[in-house]
């Protein structure tokens, strides 16, 4: 019996390894449909694994420890008063140190390869998407196709995106988890997110900061297509009869939980610049001049001089 | 005349929160008749609530913890209920509004009502024992702080049954907690709540800090006071320098929504993203408030219980200190998300690396600790290992989220959620219970039940695991925080799992109020009050248990950082001296009682726009101070006779336990 209980049970082990990543395959963030999301994960992978090299250890030495020095165990050595050892000190330092030192490189590397702000490079010419968060829903504006939505968009795969973000009302996370990185979405801010598709996917969207009493139903659905249904998809949105003039738009940021898919075959001109303005009124000095910025952004060096915490203003 | 206030505000139409309050109001009544029966009335308002003795504050600080650990337990139990039952559509059984407050209530409780007494209390009870001192440098201040921690317990409760809590998540990130989209008390709550309490531990961190500097037992050189006084004396210049931006932050606030400010607004040149960065450079520092008290528990268990000396106490000291500077630096890596850029987020990732290497070092120190010990397996070990192994695994996950280019996949989602868990439950709270039957001895004189003290250890750690592991992988799913129902099918299993884990924990709970029962129902088989059942290390451990009031009839010295052990080793411990000196001690004081109950309606008034009451309880908290100060309070002098008699029944009792010989030949200390 004795002699058949230690090979069944590590038997089982492949079986749980087995399982975990076949319940992996469903993890959203382990299974990711486009490029930053795919970087992400093997990210998260190797720190991971790095850092297993001194946890397991750790764990491994404390339960070794506690058992062979246990007050029971009368044959082990003990020493009351040893208390120092030069040699271990520099040990217990170092290895955290290079530890830390390998994880710190890919750190600093993926930092700035993973820039959300960072614009992919592709041949595909992006898509623009300029991304407005509202109690509780948010609204796409596609600037190049003249087109708006609620709660859904639509974007073929393999072209990178272009997010412009902010909020007219409190703060919330634009969040694609199957794609990759969130970024926050403030009002009177513009923040910028760039993401790609590597397949056709029905993902889902969501805040990933709270925002209120409708926050859990503040969700919208990012579907990436191939050109051809893409392109369809604009033409019908084209031919919608809503359209999204000043008194429409006003009538959206009311409270409202839980909205249904809206599609708006044209918007008030110049809507999303509009909305970022609306907070800048009282600001001291000149007007801020977005276009320079943005050139100034891509060339990857600090703007926003006159914000306090990174987002353009 | 009663500003905002009126029969509205009570939520008689919430049936749960109806019969919250009815059950606190039979026990009150229950509490208030119990007393009265007993007449213990004149008792406890002399010995214990206007009492300024360092020992009794710590008990009072921690029976408060304890208390607000049952309170929001209770929050965290209907919202694992909520979201085990709002699946698929179902909306559950709390609506968003009462589901917010619960979130709100349950953070703010957990780290300011019930981590920051806890730590409070074990500090208050064994720091000045530690270092050999009479009492904290400033008794009268160390009673107002606990008061003022009080006025913000009153007010946080009182928002239960008399208008709303905040709905805002226990950040309250403005614009959201600004009055345009917070229009109710809540937030006002909230920010007075915390302004109170936090001015207390404000006073607390100067009085320890004095404390430590200036009242060492003769011969203790700062890097020879024990580790324990060490890690809290690190949290202690952390809450000195920490708080203060929490103070102003929240003023900040006030003034936004009290005066119609536009600081933290969308608009009129409002900047959000400021209160955002002055809540984490306080938030950050805070959770190292948390941990390094728990730490320093953590070293006097393994080092007293292997009966062996701390390995690299320095390297302790430093590491400690390195963790206390660099906490600091660290605080925008809980908003990556911002938009900061690159070089920024990598600057704040990279440091908070850092923090890990002393980290690291701590954990191979109680390690080699261990090593060439004779590790004693009783409970407060048993929530040391436990600690050891499940902090490895928290302190990982917090490494992974320092990474920037990680942190935008997993921020905010349920995978942050399990990792400040598995570091504050796994860390904070397991160095807090184990500190609490550590100490608990020192206290009441008598021991804790071993056997339901294990239970539930293994009760807490168990639920511990099968309550956050599952979110951990929610986390990878895509969960995000705060969500009050869930519509994904393959999230249901996991809600389930951390449901049970949390039935788990009050399980765990549940063995600990027993274990209080019946410790004290068998007190008479547990008693040690000669004061070193642990055979400890440090001079808290030299005096009787409780000790008397005066703690040391002599002011004993400290040569080197085991000086009890080595007293004992030498022969030197429990020695009498020639004679007894006369010993100045403070008078006790119900001005803190008083100055707290008036600020608590002070609170109260401001959240309500009750202007008349706001002054009054304002001016009045000033003008009672102003009074005691004013008086001539020189304290009194312990007459000999009380000292020498007390002393002679420890001495009676050192007998009976057998530390020393009756006809031990007293060779007196000189110094007397």
């Amino acid at each position: 019996m004795s002699k058949n209980r230690y090979p069944r049970l590590l038997g089982f082990l492949p079986l749980l390894g087995m399982l975990l990543m076949l319940g992996g395959c469903k993890w959203t963030l382990l299974d990711p449909k486009g490029q930053v999301g795919l970087d992400e994960r093997n990210l998260i992978i190797t720190a991971t694994l790095l850092m297993l090299l001194v946890v397991v250890p750790v764990i491994i030495m404390t339960f070794a420890f506690a058992w062979k020095y246990r007050a029971s165990n009368t044959s082990a050595t003990y020493a009351p008063k040893w208390s120092h050892s030069t040699k271990i000190e520099i040990a217990v330092w170092l290895v955290p140190i290079l530890i830390i030192v390998a994880l710190g490189y890919v750190t600093y590397k993926s930092t700035h390869a993973l820039d959300p702000y960072r614009p992919l490079e592709s041949d595909v010419k992006p898509i623009n998407i300029e991304v407005v968060a509202l109690d509780w829903k948010w609204l796409f504006i596609y600037p190049d196709l003249g087109i708006a939505t609620v709660n859904q968009i639509r974007f073929p795969e393999h072209t990178p995106l272009n997010f412009k973000i902010t909020s007219d009302a409190v703060m919330n996370s634009f969040f694609i988890p199957a794609l990759g990185g969130q970024i926050y979405a403030m009002a009177g801010m513009q923040t910028k997110l760039h993401l790609i598709a590597n397949q056709k996917a029905e993902m889902e969207g969501i805040s990933a900061n709270y925002s209120g009493a409708g926050f859990t139903g503040m969700k919208f659905k990012a579907i990436s297509t191939s050109q051809e249904d893409f392109n369809a998809w604009v033409a019908e949105v084209k031919a919608a009869p809503k359209q999204l003039d000043q008194a429409e738009y006003d009538a959206l940021t009311k409270p409202s939980q839980n909205n249904p898919v809206a599609l708006y075959s044209s918007y008030e001109p110049n809507l999303f610049q509009k909305i970022v303005d609306k907070y800048e009124g009282m600001k001291p000095g000149k007007p801020v001049k977005h276009e320079k910025k943005e050139v100034a952004a891509a060339e990857g060096s600090d703007t926003g001089s006159n914000s306090t915490a990174g987002a353009e203003e | 005349m009663f500003g905002k206030l009126s029969w509205d505000a009570v939520p008689f139409h919430e049936p749960i929160v109806m019969i919250t309050i009815a059950m606190v109001a039979l026990g009150g009544l229950a509490l208030f008749a119990a007393i009265t029966y007993f007449k213990k009335w004149t008792y406890l308002w002399t010995e214990w609530l206007t009492s300024v003795d360092h020992k009794k504050i710590g008990v009072m600080y921690v029976i408060v913890a304890m208390v607000m650990l049952l309170r929001g337990f209770a929050d965290a139990i209907m919202m694992r209920t909520q979201l085990a039952m709002a699946t698929e559509g179902s909306p559950g059984y709390l609506p968003p509004e009462h589901y917010d407050q619960i979130f709100t209530a349950h953070g703010v409780i957990m780290i300011i009502f019930m981590a920051m007494p806890f730590f409070t209390g074990l500090m208050n009870l064994a720091l000045p024992l530690q270092i050999g001192a009479r009492d904290v440098a400033y008794p009268f201040l160390n009673s107002l702080s606990f008061w003022l921690l009080v006025s913000g317990v009153v007010l946080i409760n009182l928002s239960l049954g008399v208008g709303e809590f905040a709905k805002t998540g226990w950040v309250a990130y403005p614009p959201l907690s600004g009055l345009q989209y917070s229009p109710g008390v809540g937030v006002d709550y909230y920010i007075w709540a915390l302004q109170l309490s936090g001015l207390g531990t404000t006073l607390t961190g100067v009085n320890f800090l004095a404390t430590v500097l200036k009242m060492r037992a003769p011969g203790m050189k700062l890097m020879d006071m024990p580790i324990f006084t060490w890690t809290c004396t690190w949290a202690n210049v952390l809450i000195v320098a920490s708080f203060p931006i929490l103070a102003a932050t929240m003023a900040l606030l006030s003034l936004d929504r009290y005066l119609d400010f536009h600081i933290f607004t969308n608009e009129l040149g409002g900047n959000p993203m400021m209160y955002v960065n002055l809540f984490w450079a306080w938030g950050h520092p805070e959770v190292y408030i948390l941990i390094l008290p728990a730490f320093g528990i953590f070293s006097e268990v393994i080092s007293t219980f292997t009966g062996k000396r701390l390995f690299g106490h320095h390297s302790m000291v430093y590491a400690s200190g390195a963790i206390s500077v660099l906490g600091f630096m660290v605080w925008l890596h809980h908003f990556f998300t911002m938009g900061s850029g690159a070089s920024v987020n990598a600057f704040f990732g990279l440091a908070t690396m850092l923090i890990s290497i002393p980290t690291g070092v701590k954990l191979f120190n109680w390690l080699f600790t261990i090593y060439h010990g004779r590790l004693r397996m009783t409970s407060q070990v048993l929530w040391t290992l436990g600690f050891m192994v499940t902090f490895a695994i928290g302190g990982m996950t917090g490494v992974l989220l320092a990474i920037p280019g990680a942190d935008f996949v997993l921020h905010n989602s349920l995978f942050v959620i399990a990792h400040f868990h598995n570091v504050i439950i796994g860390g904070a709270v397991f160095g807090y219970i184990a500190g609490f039957s550590f100490y608990f001895p020192k206290a009441f004189g008598f021991k804790l039940h071993e056997g339901w003290g294990k239970a539930a250890f293994w009760l807490w750690i168990s639920g511990f695991f099968v309550a956050f592991m599952p979110l951990y992988a929610l986390g990878f799913m895509g969960m995000t925080r705060r969500l009050n129902a869930t519509t994904n099918p393959e999230w249901v299993p996991y809600l389930y799992v951390a449901m049970f884990g949390a039935l788990m924990i009050a399980a765990g709970i549940a063995c600990q109020l027993i274990q209080l029962y019946v410790s004290v129902r068998d007190r008479k088989q547990n008693l040690c009050e000669s004061g070193d059942p642990w055979n400890g290390h440090t001079l808290e451990w030299s005096t009787s248990s409780p000790p008397p009031f005066y703690n040391f009839a002599v002011i004993p010295t400290a040569n080197t950082i085991d000086a009890f052990t080595e007293a004992k080793e030498d022969g030197t411990a429990y020695q009498k001296p020639a004679h007894y000196e006369p010993i100045h001690m403070p008078n006790n004081t119900a001005t803190g009682v008083v100055m707290g109950a008036l600020l608590t309606v002070f609170g109260f008034a401001m959240i309500w726009h009750i202007w008349w009451l706001a002054i009054v309880g304002l001016v009045g908290t000033i003008g009672y101070f102003i009074v005691h100060a004013a008086r001539d309070d020189q304290g009194y002098m312990v007459p000999v006779e009380t000292i020498e008699r007390i002393e002679a029944e420890q001495h009676a009792r050192l007998v009976a336990e057998k530390k020393i010989p009756a006809n031990r030949v007293e060779t007196p200390l000189e110094q007397v």
